[in-house]
């Protein structure tokens, strides 16, 4: 959330440095740049291959980890050995199975909640920007409230009076996960509604959805794609959070619960750190693996944040010199 | 002026958006969990108190927009019933004995982590590509990517259980008279240090990366080169011309994350049973307690609705654009 101003900030002078220059000729171009871009930024490759790495984890643990993981297959509280490679929890369940099959609801919720509140995010913001006036008094209104309440509390209160389960969880995360996006989408669309193409087409006489999903859209992918890598991470550490205070469905297997139980079953207070290291250091790799890929979706569309890259590099041989 | 009433509206209205929500969630909620706790707690409750909570949750017979007033009514007036976990205590006691210590807690990390990030990203920004713009950014973003609750499992395990220089839990030692003895002071800082230390760990990247790239449009404007081909000081031009105009993002990410931190306090508190509003949220949730819960989010809210009306007022002092508009 420290965050978001910035991205904020920053947006705005994109669409004013790169998008005349280089929409111009083709409309195709800018996109076919940015994904190459990507593809050769050095952040974005690490973070794709670290995402897919633990996807296809996720993927696999039924291969890997044959059978239910909460069975109990050892000893209680056994350190890491060559059975079982990251020890076992105080039940005697196989930490290394646990993790491997948390992976398959934390990342199916952060992807689900993710993609659900960006696009909650961009139908806000869109007809925000779109129809303006009371519409957008509106539905700022909302936004500005919903980013204003206390996110955690007001998970907190949700999951307590609502049926415990997976779709409450991701009913509650998506209802407090979309509002940020919707604003930093809301401002771009405005500022890319000010451009004469999209006066053109109101000319022409296009309705109002074919110039939203066909004319902005379309140039705001890049955003659209930040917003949602944002909202994953956030969907992801949010699912674990309510789900160590035990306010999620405890009898399924993630990585939160892995460290709800971790907490209940006193990991800390036995010193059996291999319980609750894996899950946590799983959260942390695929956010940070995340992370990259969003900066570097940042440096790939802000030419500011690119030419510093530049005189990062002369500015350093300078100082080298002096 | 004009600003500052509409920025009052707008909380008025977030204000009263949370109340309406608390009214409706029991109300409406499926499974009727409230009247399970009143079945639960019939015997212990006075009847004046079952009226009371019967009132606020919906289970007297009047029409919903009579129950709807009286509520409203209710909590303008701080009527919000007895807590049913810490029976008899009413639920603005309870509350009131435990917002100071989150108060504490998130204030100060808040503050430490906004003043230590911000300065690192001035100083990043500046020297641009220089050791701290280089080697900071990464290694804060991987530490910003933990979750806060397990960097707080993990100090706790390693500061407090192994290496024993931390207490692990509670706000100050048991058996200490609460007061302003520096002994009771001493121990208040212990308890403080390692939660407090967590927290500013996960938000200081936000903070410093902020600064950094708005320093960084800054750093570009005209006025900077004016100022550098006139030879004033470095410092100077840092903390007088540049800073002090990239400073506005960074004030209105203050009031956003005050929000944040009372989330993250809230887990944190939870590892380290640091007694809080938060540690007292779940313990209500865990409790059953629904007045609590209701009372405990609706001064939460309000807290940081509060806290934001204050960094507006700041932001109109600061930003002289604000107040000509």
């Amino acid at each position: 959330m420290t965050t978001a101003p910035t991205i904020d900030g920053l947006r705005a002078e994109t669409g004013e440095d790169a998008v005349p220059a280089v929409t111009r000729p083709a409309v195709r171009r800018p996109n076919r740049s940015f994904v190459h871009g990507l593809l050769t930024n050095r952040k974005a490759t690490f973070g794709a291959g670290v995402v897919l790495l633990f996807i296809a984890l996720a993927l696999l643990a039924p291969v890997l980890a044959p059978g239910d993981p909460m069975r109990i297959t050892g000893a209680i509280g056994e350190e890491p050995s060559a059975a079982h490679w990251l020890g076992t929890t105080a039940k005697g369940q196989d930490v290394l199975a646990l993790t491997l099959h948390g992976a398959r609801s934390s990342l199916f919720v952060g992807f689900t909640v993710g993609i659900l509140a960006t696009v909650l995010g961009v139908g806000v913001g869109l007809a925000s920007a779109f129809f303006g006036k009371v519409v957008d008094e509106v539905l700022s209104l909302v936004t500005n409230v919903f980013l204003l309440v206390p996110s955690l509390p007001l998970l907190v209160i949700l999951a307590a009076f609502l049926p415990p389960g997976l779709t409450t969880v991701i009913l509650v995360l998506v209802l407090t996960g979309w509002a940020g996006s919707a604003r930093v989408l809301r401002s771009q669309a405005l500022s890319i509604k000010a451009k004469d193409y999209v006066a053109a087409a109101q000319v022409s006489g296009e309705r109002p959805w074919r110039i939203m999903v066909a004319e902005i859209l379309p140039n705001m992918a890049s955003i659209v794609m930040g917003t949602l890598l944002g909202c994953v991470i956030g969907a992801i550490g949010a699912q674990a959070g309510l789900e160590f205070l035990g306010l999620g469905d405890i009898s399924r297997v993630s990585w939160g619960t892995n460290l709800y139980w971790a907490g209940n079953e006193g990991a800390l207070m036995t010193g059996a750190w291999w319980v609750f290291v894996p899950s946590g250091f799983a959260i942390a790799a695929v956010a940070f693996a995340l992370a990259m890929i969003n900066y570097a979706v940042d440096e790939v569309t802000n030419p500011r944040l690119r030419k510093v890259k530049h005189a990062g590099r002369t500015g350093r041989r300078e100082e080298g010199r002096a | 002026m004009r600003y500052l009433t509409r920025r009052l509206g707008f909380y008025l209205v977030a204000f009263w958006v949370s109340v309406t929500l608390n009214f409706m969630l029991p109300r409406f909620m499926p499974g009727d969990p409230v009247s399970r706790m009143m079945a639960r707690s019939t015997n212990q409750l006075s009847s004046d108190q079952i009226v009371q909570l019967q009132r606020l949750f919906g289970l007297d017979d009047r029409p919903l927009w009579q129950q709807y007033v009286s509520y409203l009514d209710d909590m303008i007036h701080g009527r919000m019933g007895v807590s049913i976990s810490r029976f008899p205590t009413p639920v603005v006691e309870v509350i009131g004995s435990q917002i100071g210590w989150t108060l504490l807690l998130g204030g100060t990390s808040l503050v430490i982590a906004a003043l230590v990030g911000n300065l690192l990203g001035i100083v990043a920004a500046w020297r641009r590509g220089g050791w701290i713009d280089s080697f900071l950014p990464p290694v804060l973003i991987f530490v910003g990517s933990f979750p806060y609750f397990w960097l707080a499992m993990g100090a706790l395990w390693v500061f407090g259980l192994s290496l024993g220089w931390f207490p692990i839990r509670h706000a100050f030692d048991d058996g200490l008279q609460p007061g302003l003895s520096p002994e009771f002071l001493g121990s208040v800082a212990t308890h403080l240090f390692l939660p407090a230390l967590t927290i500013v760990l996960v938000s200081i990247g936000g903070w410093m990366l902020g600064m950094r790239n708005t320093m960084i449009a800054t750093n570009s404007e005209d006025y900077i080169t004016m100022a550098q081909a006139k030879g004033l000081r470095p410092s100077r031009i840092i903390f007088r011309y540049a800073a002090r105009n990239a400073m506005l993002p960074a004030v209105t990410s203050f009031g956003m994350s005050l929000g944040f931190v009372v989330g993250g306090a809230l887990l944190t508190e939870t590892v380290f049973a640091y007694p809080g509003v938060g540690y007292q949220l779940l313990a209500a949730v865990q409790g059953l307690d629904y007045p609590l819960m209701q009372g405990l989010f609706l001064i939460i809210t309000s807290a940081v609705l509060v806290a934001n009306f204050l960094v507006d007022i700041v932001y109109v002092r600061l930003d002289p654009r604000v107040r000509v508009s």
